[in-house]
Order: structure tokens, then sequence, then C-alpha cells
């Protein structure tokens, strides 16, 4: 098992080198550069720069310099742990990437918790009432849940929020909380705005888990273990939980991990919808305005939380079965 | 042994499963005593009820199966409590189950948990109904390990079931089972999963154990030659009917319906000609939802008397004295008019 978590380990650079590549050719991928779209912006607003301030914006952030000479320039930044200058916020990218970190961090881990907290129960319940009422009724919402589009029910909910209780219910904050220091108040008012982005974050997520955990149950519950847990005088409900519900919950457990680059990213779209200040919004304002070194930089560490995510997937099966643990011994 | 009070007793139980496509008659009115130390077998082919039968004693039948009709009565020192009566997922039932009557599953294979060490498992099934701690439960199980002669017993213990031989799991299985002292052991088809040279280790050790403990077996089969080796009593079931019983020696020396004595015909022989087919019994079991009228067994039946056998199902009367048997043959019953 450890040789196994090392050999992924020393895997990691190489991985991350090809990414860094993709990432790379991908930010680049478009016609222009920061510049001509930062330019066209102000044109369109009316105002111009004369050509040698162009010239000179473009020599000091090496736009001029072959591709794989930017490349290199924004590897040996990386290699000193620096992501680099935002092209359009003019400032490190590490400084604009860690404002927005924590929000996103605890956005994500909400929309987890109430992910598994609604989709576990519930799953259980389905697999053991199967064909019940409530069976049916969550299979119902399950489908609802799966067949609508998050950012669609982002506007839907914001829509209804505002034309009936006239409320804007976009932000993480209150209008006097956005810009102040963390205090108590703060996090309250966090509350009272968080669970509105953490229920349309986790919906979709909830019914997917749901209807996965119902199956694995299913799959389960007849096994001759549970016929001879019961025979042996356990009670229904300590009998499904030790036995069944453990060996269906396995696979999802494993998943956890691939639940990190997720916890980073801050669902692009929504946020994007609902005004949220998490990463979404600005790796997507990154990409429109080519601020190229930005995006690169939350791109590859995506990759890198997306591999780190797998390998602690891969450990979490290996602790939790032993089938797969000792197979590996 | 008659004149003892039985431990359990069977009266008329009926078991049917409530399908979409219609019900299902899995057990049909079968009625049988066990006694103290006996070893009752119930033979049959797949699908006869057999097992249904078991299940319904357990009261663990999984919807839609259910019990509809009859008493399973279990005589618990000198007062007698109707185990149909009782909820199933009951204190009461689940007190019963595990420490009163315990059960031999098919599978041994399958039977243990593959994340659980089989240790976890039986000592939960011995704190379940022994006031011990966990390091007393350990003991018992190490003891039982060592009365069903497993090796190393200390280690196998905290193994999974997987890591086991099926012989060993198998005995693992009958450890957990007689952990609590039961009264009485259900044994469904305990050895068609392991191989034969296994299989006849685990029937010695089964038949020492049982006189060890005083044990009473309900041991259930589709294989005649384990039967015979095992049962004091037998019956033989078809279609959830109950088409003959009586001793053993009766039942395998004078068969006395057409349906045992056709089983009794397809089994191989040293004594039997060489190069000549085995005979079989003709047709196959019918579908559950398409029974035959009368005597479920008269669509195979070598001696079917036409307007009789397809009119009425016989029951079960006593022929030549120790056994008893359901067929026209032996009690002719009147055609209603």
């Amino acid at each position: 098992m450890l040789r196994f978590i090392l050999q992924r380990l020393l895997l990691l650079p190489l991985l991350l080198f090809v990414f860094s590549v993709v990432v790379f050719l991908l930010v680049q991928a478009p016609p222009g550069d920061f510049l001509t779209s930062y330019l066209a912006t102000l044109a369109s607003s009316g105002s111009s720069v004369d050509q040698a301030q162009v010239d000179a914006l473009t020599k000091q952030f090496g736009l001029d310099q072959p591709f794989h000479v930017q490349y290199i320039r924004w590897m040996e930044g990386l290699g000193r742990g620096d992501l680099g200058l935002s092209l359009e916020y003019q400032r490190p990218n590490m400084e604009l990437i860690g404002e927005r970190l924590l929000l996103t961090v605890l956005l994500a881990l909400f929309a987890f918790v109430f992910t598994w907290v609604i989709a576990i129960p519930a799953g259980i319940y389905s697999a053991t009432h199967q064909n019940s009422i409530l069976d049916y009724v969550f299979t119902l919402l399950n489908y609802i849940g799966v067949a609508t589009p998050n950012f669609m029910l982002a506007l839907i909910l914001m829509w209804v929020a505002f034309s009936s209780f006239g409320v804007s219910v976009t932000g993480l904050f209150s209008r006097e909380y956005e810009q102040a220091p963390w205090s108590l108040a703060r996090f309250i008012d966090l509350l009272q705005h968080i669970w509105l982005p953490m229920i349309i974050l986790g919906i979709a997520g909830t019914a997917r888990l749901m209807r996965v955990m119902r199956a694995n149950l299913l799959d389960e519950l007849n096994k001759p273990y549970v016929v001879a847990a019961r025979a042996r005088g356990l009670s229904e409900w300590r009998l499904v939980l030790k036995y069944p519900v453990r060996l269906a919950i396995n696979p999802l457990v494993s998943t956890i991990g691939w639940y990190l680059p997720q916890l980073f990213s801050g669902s692009l779209i929504v946020a994007t919808v609902m005004n949220l200040p998490n990463i979404g919004p600005m790796l997507l304002r990154a990409l429109v305005q080519q601020d190229m070194y930005l995006a690169g930089s939350i791109l590859l560490i995506y990759c890198f939380l997306t591999i780190i995510g797998t390998l602690i997937s891969d450990i979490l099966l290996a602790w939790l079965d032993p089938r797969i643990r000792m197979e590996n011994a | 042994m008659n004149h003892a009070t039985p431990l359990l007793s069977v009266h008329n139980l009926q078991v049917q499963f409530f399908m979409d496509e219609g019900i299902v008659q899995a057990v049909d009115g079968v009625s049988f005593d066990v006694f103290p130390r006996q070893v009752f077998g119930i033979v049959g082919e797949s699908g006869c009820g057999k097992s249904v039968t078991m299940k319904a004693i357990l009261q663990i039948l999984e919807p839609p199966g259910r019990i509809v009709k009859g008493e399973i009565l279990l005589n618990r020192n000198g007062s007698t409590i109707d185990l149909a009566k009782l909820n199933p997922n009951g204190k009461e039932m689940r007190d019963i189950r595990g420490a009163q009557i315990a059960l031999i599953p098919q599978e041994p294979m399958s039977s243990f948990s593959p994340v659980h060490t089989v240790g976890d498992q039986i000592i939960e099934a011995i704190r379940l109904h022994q006031p011990v701690h966990a390091r007393a439960a350990r003991q018992i199980a190490l003891e039982m390990f060592r009365d069903v002669g497993i090796p190393m017993p200390e280690q196998r213990l905290d193994e999974y079931a997987w890591q086991l031989s099926g012989g060993l799991r198998q005995r693992a299985m009958i450890a957990m089972a007689l952990s609590c002292h039961p009264r009485l052991l259900i044994a469904d088809e305990p050895t068609t999963a392991i191989d034969v040279t296994t299989q006849a280790q685990i029937l010695r050790l089964l038949r020492k154990l049982q006189e060890e403990h005083h044990t009473a077996i309900i041991f259930i089969t589709h294989d005649l030659g384990v039967i015979a080796q095992m049962a004091d009593y037998v019956q033989v079931m078809y279609l959830g009917l109950v088409m003959e019983e009586g001793p053993v020696d009766a039942i395998f020396h004078a068969p006395k319906h057409p349906y045992t004595q056709a089983l009794l015909r397809s089994i191989p022989s040293v004594h039997s000609t060489p190069r000549v087919n085995l005979p079989t019994i003709s047709g196959s079991i019918p579908h559950p939802f398409n029974r035959p009228s009368g005597c479920p067994f008269h669509p195979r039946c070598p001696q079917f008397i036409a307007g009789k056998c397809d009119k009425h199902i016989p029951p079960l009367r006593s022929v030549g004295g120790v056994q008893a048997a359901a067929c026209v043959l032996y009690h002719d019953v009147e055609v209603p008019r």
C-alpha cells in the first residue's frame, strides 16, 4: 500500500508538467492576447491609448516573445512558488486567489455536507422501503433534481425571491458586510445568505447520490450475509446500518476525494449568475479578458487538486475495504 | 421418542408470495413435529418450499412472502409459544432467533460480511443473547472455533471470510450457530456449496456436535444420500406439499409414494447395472403460477389414474404403520358428485 502511494506521488511532477503545457496551450489558444482585448474594451468605452504605450506594455509582459519563452518564464515563476502577476488587476495572482479561497471552500463544504446529510438517509429509506409512497416521492424529486440545470434553478429562485418577497438573494453578504473585516456579525450574515447557493449547488449532487445509494443498497439487501445476520437475532435497523449500508456506501465514500477540486473551483456558472464572490467568476473573467497567467494558475491548481483527490479516493477505498487493502499488501 | 413433547410443532403452515403476477402458494399446509435430539430431514427438489418453511419458522421471510395460516409452536421450558403470531421484528422473536433456533445457511461463502472479520460477527451473535463483555465473548468464540476443529483459532477469528477455505467457512458458520447453545438448529443445505470430501467431514462434525450439545436439527437438503446419513425422520416435499414422511429406514427401504420411489430410483448405486441410463423423473417441476390440479405430482407420475389424481389433493395418511403418504394408491378418495 505504501509503495503504491509512493509510486503515485513520484508520478505527480510528470503529470503536472503535462497538464501545465496543456493548460498553457489552451489559455493561449484564442486569437489575440490580453492587450488586444484590453484595447478593445477601452475603444468601446470611447477612450484610446497611443501606440507607444501599447508597445511598452507588450514588452513589459513579454507578450511579443514566442510561445515557449513565455511558457518557460511562467514555469520559472512557478518553480519559485510565484504564480505570476495578473495582467488585468496588476496584482500577484496568489493574492487574488487567496482572497476568494476561504469563501469558495466554505460554500463548497456547505454544499457537500448538505448533499451527504440529505442523500444518504433518504437513499437508505428509499431502498429499505422500496416502492413505498415516500420512495416514489424521492424518485420523482430525484429526476427533477438531476434534470434541472443548476444555473436555471438559481435564476428561478432568484426571480421568485425578488418578485414575491422583494429581496435580492445574490451574493454571500449584505451590502454593509461585503467589505467588512471578519467578525461574528459578518459570519452570521454569511450564514443567512449561504443556504440558497448551498441548496442550488447541492441539489443535483444530492439527487444523483441518493439514486446511487438506493441502487447500491438494494443490491446488498438480499445478500445471504443479511439473512444470516437476521437469523442470529439482530434488530432490523442495526443490521441494515452495520452490514448492507456499510457495503453500499464504500464506493461512495471513496469518491469523496473527487470533491477536492470542486472545493476550489466554485461552480462557475451558478456563481456568476448569483454574483458569488468565489473563484468561479474570477476564472471566467480571466478567461474572457485573456488574463492568461491568472487563468493558467487557477486551472493548474485545479489539475493538481484533481490528482491529489484521486489519490485520496484510492487510499480511502483501500482503508474501507479489506478486500482491496489486503490485495495490495 | 414419540411419547416425548415435541420441541417444535408446525401445524398446517401456509406461506404465500404475493407477486404482481398473482399469488404463489409456496408452502401449502405442512405439519410436522421435531422432538428433542432428533434430526428431522426435509428433502425435495429446488422450489418445493423447503427453504421457505425454514424461513417461516425463523420469521425471516422476505416480502412479498407471508405466513397466511398455521401455527409454529415452540416448546420453551414447558410452555408453548406460537412463533407465527409474533411480530417478525419484535424483541421476543429476535430473542428466539439465534438463541433458541439457530441457522446454518446454505452459502457459507457469502453468509459472512466481506468487510467484517469472522470474529466480529460471531462475537456479535454471542453478545446479542448472552450478557457478557467483549473479551468474554471472544473467549467463547475461541472455544467454539476449537470445538468445530478450526486450526489456529486465535488467528482465524481476526480474518475475513474470504480468507478462509470453504470448509473452514462452514465450520465457522456452525461455530456461530452453536455459540448460543440453541435447542434447535436449522441446517439449510449446509453442504451443497462445498466439495465432497469436506462435505463428509462437515456432516460428521454436525453429527458429533449434535450429540454433544443435545441439539435437535432440521436438516434441509435435496441430496438423498446426505439425508440417509444424517436424519432420523424424513419428510418428502413437492410443490409446497408433503408427499410422504416416516422414519429414515422406512422411507429408504420401503418408499410408498410414487414420487419418493422415483427419486430413489434416480440415485446411482453400486449395485446397478453398468452402462445403463439412470432412470429419471419425466417432465419438469411445474411453474408456480401453473400448478396442476389435484395431486401436484400427477403430470409426472408413472402411476397416474385419470379422473382421480387430477381431481383431488390426497391428504397425508398413515400407510403401513410407521410412515404416511399422500397418494390415492393407498387410500382412495371419494370423487364428489
